[in-house]
């Protein structure tokens, strides 16, 4: 059995750490010793990270309900409390996992530390810290298509979290999303609202997409029997269109409960936004343009 | 940001009926796995049964140079184990962003010297390929934009001597371009690389279709033969059996064509004036230029009748009626005979059996028309910390020629100066030994060999050093299958040069 692996990055910079199915890039920016303090604290956390989760996976591959279950790992609480807040729909906490896990390594990362900032991307779905006055450039992927500016967060901008979504990922997904990209007040409230929202962008019944039960890829997947999207085909126009405002309606109504701050979803080349996705300099926000942009 | 895209850009998921289950346990998650399938890391999966990672590792047998006389010496057994074996990079996965040492590291005895070959399949941003098209059709301008599938993929660069060149690839179109460009220029790169046929649409000039190792079709047109030379240069060989047969040759060429009586070679035989007029630029006695603007006719130039670049013959400068006229081009593949009739005009007249030999020679000695297909790229990223902790001392080592490259198991050419910047011949290669990531960039395999010693200087990951025998019994820490192929012709193990580093 391979162990957790924490290395640098050829650039000396970021850290990398491997274990299992997680992989996450972690960088810091401030004083010398406090970026070394601050990695050694995310690295000391993340060694336990895997087993802790394992440990608890059986009840976090079933859904939420009314009642919050409790767990013993902070990160399970962080992927139930985040999961929980979308009941009545159907989810379970792992649709909050990987937020969760770059939320509780930012957060140990940057305790009792003088880092400006710091992020963890967890395979795309990324926490951020900002200390006041700072900050922080992304960028988000799409399919060959996106948005023609980078973002921009800054420490007043209610975002901690980027996540992003789709069945091309590497978790299964219910609907045909290429990518849902959320901004969101943790890692953890965008990975699950990420999830929900792709999940959202369907055309249910559509002869072109191509559905298996996700128990028939991964026996062990919290989706059980459910549908999941393993091909898509040719779309028109009309029908990506119908799609995109499927998954735009439950993008605006997690929105007004204030689950997410905004979320781009992306279909065959055609774009749907929800609230604000970047600010501008002149304090203004700027929707994105339809060029191209590689991340 | 490559995580997310390399995240969002995969292919799409084959569907392949659910066979038995296993349980994975490369790390504690411990997924459980149909066949077919991997985990949920994507990098180990169920498959035939087994937890592997998953391409096989090619290992590659050379045979020894010379064969065991049976005949003469009683049999020792040796010839089972007389065949060397090197474990090439090919399925050997990567431990991209390499935080841990390389996938193998394997230690071998070669002529009494420990070796250490430290196995990886680099992941190559910084990578193109450079082609060599042996025609002398003109297939574009220089720095002409080639493209595939509508994408810019790259641009001529130069003709070298019976030879077209062009450059593919590269980080800037790789990354550099759209979204578009990126994956085609990928596309177009692994497959070059792993042999296939490409179609390129080159701007103002042809199309070709290119394939390692087969020859070039241009515009639909098989190429054969490479000339044998430019005009001037053919007459030069040639003059001398053309003599007595023939009063005046003249070898059609886009770059210089020749004039036998004119020429240097024509004059020291004694060869007399023809009256002949060539329509081009001379340059000295009997070489013109530009008797044509370069295109797909005779020679490489557009001419279809190749009396278009024959002027008036001159009767004070020694034509008459009846003399006798061979134009070739410098394959031999076009010829034709004349003979100049009483107003001294030229007349076609069927080939004479006397000259079909000298047009045969030149045709004979002419050969076979190729394209070729160089893997260039530099190693000088990451990769390198798979094989030592201190990645410099690895660039300084093959830059003293302590370490042996080599891709899949071929030898390469290293660039002086700075970094790791290598050539391969992909048709030396193993079939299929290039893959891809959707960054994009390619996926080749690359293996560095050098004295154990050496390595443990250098600052290797010793504790990770295996033999062969170990990798061939039990393969690697979730082994993918091992598949044993002979090496390709020409390269051989060890090399000269390693033969060199063992001594």
């Amino acid at each position: 059995m391979n162990g957790p692996v924490i290395a640098w990055l050829p650039d000396g910079r970021r850290l990398h750490m491997n274990h299992g199915p997680i992989d996450l890039i972690v960088e810091a920016f401030g004083p010398k010793e406090e970026v070394q303090a601050a990695y050694a604290q995310a690295a000391e956390r993340f060694r336990t990270m895997l087993e802790e989760l394992v440990a608890e996976l059986v009840v976090l591959r079933q859904p939420v309900s009314e009642k919050q279950r409790m767990f013993r790992s902070p990160t399970a609480r962080r992927m139930e409390a985040a999961a929980g807040r979308h009941f009545p729909a159907f989810v379970t906490p792992m649709a909050a996992v990987a937020g969760s896990v770059a939320d509780e390594i930012l957060s140990t990362m940057v305790e009792g530390r003088n880092v400006e900032k710091a992020y963890v991307n967890d395979g795309g779905d990324i926490a951020l810290y900002l200390a006041p006055g700072e900050t922080m450039k992304a960028a988000i992927a799409g399919t060959g298509h996106g948005l023609d500016d980078r973002l921009t967060i800054r420490a007043s901008d209610p975002v901690r979290g980027i996540a992003t979504s789709g069945w091309r990922g590497r978790s299964h997904s219910l609907g045909i999303a290429d990518a849902v990209t959320v901004l969101a007040e943790t890692g953890a409230a965008a990975d699950v609202a990420a999830t929900l929202i792709a999940n959202a962008v369907d055309l249910p019944g559509h002869p072109a997409i191509a559905r298996v039960p996700a128990s028939e890829i991964d026996p062990d997947s919290d989706l059980g029997d459910r549908l999941v999207t393993q091909d898509v085909g040719p779309l028109s126009t009309s029908e990506v269109a119908t799609a995109l405002e499927q998954g735009l309606t439950v993008a605006r109504s997690m929105a007004e409960r204030g689950l997410i701050h905004s979320a781009a979803l992306f279909l065959n080349g055609e774009t749907r936004v929800c609230g604000p996705l970047a600010v501008t300099d002149d304090n203004t926000y700027k929707l994105p343009g339809r060029s191209a942009c590689h991340a | 940001m490559n995580e997310l895209s390399e995240r969002f850009e995969i292919q799409p998921p084959e569907r392949k009926p659910a066979g038995e289950k296993l349980r994975c346990d490369a790390c504690p998650v411990m997924c459980y796995i149909a066949e077919g399938r991997t985990g949920a890391c994507d990098r180990y999966g169920n498959f035939g049964g087994r937890i592997v990672r998953c391409d096989p590792v090619t290992i590659l047998e050379h045979a020894e140079g010379a064969v065991v006389p049976f005949d003469k010496e009683p049999w020792d057994g040796k010839l089972v184990n007389a065949k060397r074996r090197f474990v090439s990079a090919i399925g050997a996965g990567t431990t991209y962003p390499d935080y841990k040492p390389a996938p193998f590291i394997v230690s071998q005895e070669v002529e009494g010297v420990d070796l250490v070959t430290v196995v990886t399949e680099g992941i190559f941003s910084y990578c193109g390929v450079k082609v060599k098209i042996d025609t002398d059709r003109h297939l574009g301008p220089e720095t002409a934009t080639v493209r595939a599938e509508g994408e810019p993929v790259g641009h001529v660069t130069t003709a070298e001597y019976g030879s077209q060149m062009l450059s593919l690839g590269g980080v800037r179109h790789l990354t550099g371009g759209s979204k578009a460009e990126g994956r085609v220029t990928c596309r177009t790169l692994m497959e070059l690389c792993n042999k296939k046929p490409v179609e390129l649409t080159i701007e103002g000039g042809a199309t070709v279709v290119v394939q390692a190792g087969a020859p070039p079709i241009i515009d639909g047109k098989q190429e054969a033969r490479m000339r044998v030379g430019c005009g001037s240069a053919t007459i030069g060989m040639f003059a001398t059996q053309w003599r007595g047969l023939v009063d005046e040759v003249v070898v059609v060429d886009d770059h210089i064509t020749g004039v036998v009586s004119e020429h240097q070679a024509g004059k020291v035989i004694g060869w007399a004036d023809t009256g002949i007029k060539i329509l081009g630029h001379r340059s000295t006695p009997g070489r013109y230029f530009k008797v044509s603007e370069p295109g797909l006719g005779w020679g490489g130039t557009t001419i279809a009748d190749p009396l278009e670049i024959l002027g008036p013959f001159g009767a004070r400068k020694g034509a008459r009626p009846g003399m006798s006229l061979l134009m070739v081009s410098t394959t031999g593949e076009q010829y034709a005979y004349y003979e100049l009739d009483e107003a001294l005009q030229p007349v076609e007249k069927p080939f004479p059996e006397r000259l079909k030999k000298s047009v045969a020679l030149i045709e004979e000695n002419c050969e076979p028309a190729l394209c070729t297909v160089l893997f260039m790229a530099g190693a000088g990223g990451s990769l390198r910390a798979g094989v030592t902790e201190n990645p410099v001392n690895l660039t300084r080592s093959v830059q003293r020629m302590q370490t042996y490259v080599t891709c899949g198991g071929a030898p390469v050419y290293v660039w002086p100066g700075g970094g790791i910047t290598l050539m391969v011949d992909v048709s030396r290669m193993p079939d299929n030994s290039f893959g891809y990531v959707p960054t994009p960039a390619l996926v080749a395999p690359i293996e560095f060999t050098m004295r154990r010693e050496d390595y443990i200087r250098m600052g290797g990951h010793v504790e990770e050093i295996r033999t062969l025998e170990d990798v061939l019994e039990k393969g690697g820490e979730y082994f993918n299958a091992r598949e044993i192929r002979a090496a390709p012709e020409g390269s051989t193990w060890p090399s000269l040069q390693l033969a060199r580093v063992a001594k």
